[in-house]
């Protein structure tokens, strides 16, 4: 407990003129599968912000996206993870999906949600294949994960759509008071 | 499109104090982020996060570190705040980044849950955090041992497009 402290109450009003918000879905009840379309070319890159639950009957549930509608196996992913006990690191290959990383499922304490903060660089950029990065964790006090997860699409096409899923699976819903957040970053 | 990331307070340290609370927070924005950059006066300490002025034992926390040899992972359960770094502690030589995302903070339907990083010169850690508390977060309180002279803590608000 602190004993001496410094107390700031100050209100400003500048905003830092390079972030932007795009769209914003918080869900009113479950929902299978959150897109984003029609994605404004006007930025540099984009950020996701999330708080996320699943239907899913376990802890954790895995979130997984997909670009443009592609469902080929153009994706692939590395991560390194943190479980509270031990740290690993880990990869996947010519996968249908990117990863994001994990959620809390509905086995996990009610009203505990996993976060993700998820970076897409030069998303408009035709001449590259395009790189995302997560931070991500949960934590259900006695357990949770931490993800730092990054995942590459090989299509050097702009992004103009991102579809989330509960790793795409029939029946993982999104729960109610889940939020996505989509933000555009001026270069 | 409107433009988000607005400061909502900013504070310098002009003399060394335990603490530091940022109270009366709006109430208007999605997320928080609160930049820290601090230095420690006497002794390395880890950097503590509060809320709402909870000092009972409803926080936990998880974080996944490299000291540069080895990763890691640890968690605590049931404490009286959330520990914002491992590795990367708040030293008495080098000032400390760490930027803490505070997210959903003015909802009153979910419990609270914070991720952060940080890095110093020890270690570089990825922390997540959780408030067990629906509350609407006002105040956030960051504290060490001692934060040093010339440590500056900046908060921003974030807001969704709806």
């Amino acid at each position: 407990m602190p004993i001496f402290g410094i107390t700031a109450s100050s209100n400003m009003t500048t905003k830092l003129t390079d972030f932007y918000q795009i769209a914003t879905t918080t869900l009113t009840g479950n929902q299978l599968q959150i897109d984003f379309d029609n994605i404004p070319q006007g930025y540099t890159h984009l950020q996701l912000r999330i708080i996320a639950r699943n239907t899913e009957a376990t802890t954790d549930s895995q979130t997984t996206f997909r670009f443009n509608d592609d469902s080929g196996a153009n994706y692939s992913s590395h991560y390194l993870r943190g479980t509270g006990a031990s740290a690993s690191s880990g990869a996947n290959t010519s996968n249908t999906k990117g990863y994001l990383g994990w959620n809390t499922g509905s086995s996990s304490t009610a009203s505990n949600f996993g976060v993700y903060i998820v970076d897409i660089l030069d998303y408009t950029n035709t001449n590259k294949y395009k790189t995302t990065r997560s931070l991500n964790g949960y934590d259900n006090n006695g357990s949770g994960n931490l993800w730092f997860v990054s995942s590459n699409w090989r299509s050097t096409s702009a992004i103009t759509k991102i579809s989330l899923t509960g790793d795409n699976q029939a029946g993982r819903n999104f729960v109610q008071y889940s939020r996505f957040d989509l933000y555009g970053i001026k270069g | 499109m409107a433009a988000t990331y607005t400061p909502i307070a900013s504070i310098t340290l002009g003399a060394a104090a335990a603490s530091v609370t940022f109270s009366s927070i709006p109430q208007t924005y999605t997320d928080l982020v609160c930049v820290v950059s601090a230095k420690a006066a006497s002794t390395a300490f880890d950097l503590y996060l509060q809320f709402n002025g909870d000092t009972g034992n409803n926080y936990s926390w998880t974080a996944l570190s490299g000291t540069g040899s080895a990763a890691s992972s640890t968690r605590n359960s049931n404490g009286p705040a959330i520990q914002l770094d491992n590795q990367g502690s708040v030293r008495t030589g080098d000032f400390t980044a760490n930027i803490v995302h505070i997210m959903n903070y003015s909802n009153s339907t979910t419990n609270k849950t914070v991720l952060a990083r940080a890095n110093s010169s020890t270690g570089v850690d990825l922390n997540v955090g959780l408030w067990r508390n629906t509350a609407a977060i006002t105040s956030a309180t960051l504290y060490i041992n001692s934060f040093a002279v010339g440590s500056t803590f900046n908060l921003y608000g974030i807001l969704g497009s709806n």
